[in-house]
């Protein structure tokens, strides 16, 4: 049984991958390229280190960021559909992104570019510099990327990146409708007090919201399979990229304790609290 | 708190920035303005050009309502005037027509801080597309060479600032909610479990997204009709639309309500994957109604389809900072603390006595919400 549920695996994958190089001679050749960071995992409470020089992330779960995740996942719905021929994988940091590169391989991108960028951190304007020059290297029809990384909450790099390419961009996308005669991209994105639509012109920019999709498992057979798939590597002096830290960490701090909280037995004793403790009633 | 405090002390400093400024015709800087964009009353004005900090304000359509521009875009009033402690703001405004004309009123007579405000009248400005607020806030740097260019966070300003950033070639900073010298900010991380202290050391300007709860306001008056600032005309002249990349507006859906705005309310009552279902957040609705109170929503309770997206208080969410935040079926993970931690007074109801919620709030009830509600509803003394 468990060898054949493998046999019938193979073949699903290789009629896939024929699928795949039928369309790309079809003449959909577009290529999505995805931006993925290397973060502490989502449900790691994080610790400041003693000398306020930052926050503890060596022995800590290190994962993909969750808005990457979702990009990732998009350009695979993407390519699924037929709109694309091509996922590459991008990230930019340290030696270890290439275990983050990895996850993305598995879960189904192509192939992967690891700008190793060594173990500092790089500001958002740097990381858009580094991809737009990947972009005139892959020239890519569109970049997906997540809305912002859940360590520096900067929400920032997919607006940069579109501005220094002079791209339109569909920022916090809820819905993607690609039309690939028109060479145009509907975004639904979440605004504050609702749901905008935008129509963009291809080559675009987009960063996904929460919502835009959820997310696949890499299974164990893909797993295996990305080992075997290709990273290559560049630094930001070879993209002719200068990191520019025009922004200094002075210090990083706790957030101030709230003090204690009292557990009351009643809602009577609550609102005589809000009224006569707090006042706020 | 501290930035309140330092707000106060400004303000009181404030009090008659200008006085010294007079109206000087040669030194304006901006050239004469073209004839079609004339129809509003220029005034002469003068920027003292040799003081170091200079800062521009934006503010986009949405942002004034029925002439007025709202209280959580005049939050980045607030933090401009921490700024800068005895000099002007210029606020820029962009859209057309009646509306962008009563707005730039407004803007010019509700805070002493308030120098110069500047109109942008284009058709192309009137929906919030980022390519050409972008380019907008380029041109005005270029025209006015400010030393700060502040939005307040909301999803116009991460829209259009970090884009705006890129095209001058400076860091942006997102989220600041303490200014502590005009080049040092302290903005939250990783979901605001770390509070991040950064210098701007670029030679450009410094732009930076201010979070609205951290810099109120008092109330915009306009009764002080005399410290009205002068409204200019943006010189568009060289505001090249064909080079702008293409992006269409096409529409907006939004979720009319008549309870306060979740981002300014005084009171939120927010409810988790613990009510079950849409209907059951009805109750929670009424007895919003009875606090006049906002609602607000977890993740889970988005995700299953509650309410609508955009109550979603959280990391990704909206950040919210009211006198009373009421969670009911919440069990306050990271992400959602992250959007309500500062709230002054947190009461959590919950069945389960080991949600972390407990661990920030101030008054918890274990207790089922269900039983819980609606004897609030019946209890609690009518707020109107």
């Amino acid at each position: 049984m468990r060898k054949r549920g493998r046999e019938e695996e193979r073949e699903r994958s290789e009629a896939k991958t024929g699928h795949q190089l039928v369309r790309a001679r079809s003449g959909s050749e577009m290529k999505v390229m995805v931006a993925v960071k290397r973060v502490v995992d989502y449900a790691v409470k994080i610790r400041v280190k003693p000398d306020k020089s930052g926050v503890e992330t060596s022995n800590v779960k290190m994962s993909m960021n969750p808005f990457c995740e979702i990009a990732l996942e998009e350009a695979l719905r993407i390519r699924e559909a037929g709109a694309a021929a091509e996922v590459v994988a991008v990230s930019v940091g340290p030696a270890q992104c290439v275990d983050t590169l990895r996850t993305a391989l598995a879960m189904g991108a192509d192939r992967a570019v690891h700008v190793d960028a060594g173990a500092a951190p790089v500001l958002p304007l740097s990381v858009a510099k580094i991809l737009k020059a990947l972009v005139q290297v892959e020239q890519p029809g569109l970049l997906i990327l997540g809305k912002q990384a859940i360590d520096d909450d900067c929400n920032q790099t997919g607006q940069m990146i579109a501005g220094l390419l002079r791209w339109p961009q569909g920022t916090f996308a809820s819905k993607v409708v690609l039309d690939k005669e028109k060479q145009v991209a509907t975004v639904e994105r979440e605004v504050d007090g609702g749901i905008e639509t935008l129509s963009l012109d291809l080559p675009a920019v987009i960063t996904t919201d929460l919502r835009l999709n959820q997310p696949r498992y890499a299974t164990l057979p893909n797993i295996m399979k990305a080992k075997s798939k290709v990273i290559k590597k560049v630094t930001p002096a070879e993209l002719n990229v200068e990191l520019k830290p025009d922004l200094e960490v002075v210090q990083v701090t706790e957030p101030p304790k709230r003090k204690a909280g009292v557990i009351v037995s009643s809602v009577d004793e609550l609102i005589h609290k809000l009224k006569n403790e707090a006042r706020i009633l | 708190m501290a930035a309140i405090a330092m707000l106060k002390r400004c303000l009181l400093r404030n009090r008659h920035p200008f006085s010294a400024l007079s109206p000087s015709p040669s030194s304006s800087p901006f050239p004469p303005i073209r004839g079609s964009l004339s129809r509003f009353v220029s005034l002469l004005f003068r920027v003292p050009m040799s003081s170091g900090i200079r800062l521009v304000l934006i503010l986009y359509p949405a942002e004034h309502e029925g002439g007025l521009v709202k209280q959580s875009s005049l939050s980045a009033i607030a933090a401009a005037a921490v700024v800068k402690k005895e000099k002007s703001v210029t606020v820029l405004l962009g859209g057309s027509g009646l509306a962008l004309r009563k707005a730039a009123s407004h803007a010019a007579s509700c805070h002493p801080s308030v120098s110069q405000v500047l109109v942008a009248d284009a058709d192309i400005l009137v929906h919030p597309l980022a390519e050409t607020w972008a380019e907008l806030v380029n041109l005005v740097q270029h025209q006015g060479n400010y030393s700060h260019i502040i939005t307040t966070s909301n999803s116009f300003g991460k829209n259009v600032l970090p884009r705006a950033a890129a095209l001058l070639d400076v860091s942006p900073v997102t989220d600041v909610v303490e200014i502590a010298e005009p080049h040092l900010f302290i903005r939250p991380i990783y979901a605001g479990n770390a509070l991040c202290t950064v210098r701007y050391a670029g030679k450009g300007p410094c732009l930076m997204t201010i979070r609205s709860t951290s810099f109120t306001l008092p109330s915009c008056s306009t009764e002080t009709k005399s410290d009205e600032a002068p409204i200019s005309q943006v010189d568009l002249s060289s505001f090249d639309v064909g080079s702008i990349p293409k992006s269409r507006w096409l529409k907006l859906v939004s979720q009319e309500s008549e309870r306060p705005d979740l981002g300014n309310a005084s009171i939120v009552v927010t409810g988790g994957r613990g009510l079950k279902s849409a209907e059951n957040f009805k109750l929670l609705e009424k007895l919003a109604e009875k606090l006049g109170a906002a609602v607000g929503a977890t993740r889970a309770a988005v995700d299953a389809g509650f309410v609508p997206n955009d109550l979603q208080v959280g990391q990704t969410g909206k950040i919210v900072a009211p006198e009373l935040y009421m969670a009911f079926g919440v069990s306050g993970a990271i992400q959602h603390l992250a959007g309500m931690r500062d709230s002054k007074v947190i009461v959590a109801i919950n069945k389960d006595a080991d949600a972390p919620i407990f661990q920030v709030a101030d008054y918890g009830l274990v207790a089922d919400l269900f039983e819980v509600i609606p004897e609030l509803i019946e209890k609690l003394p009518d707020k109107k």
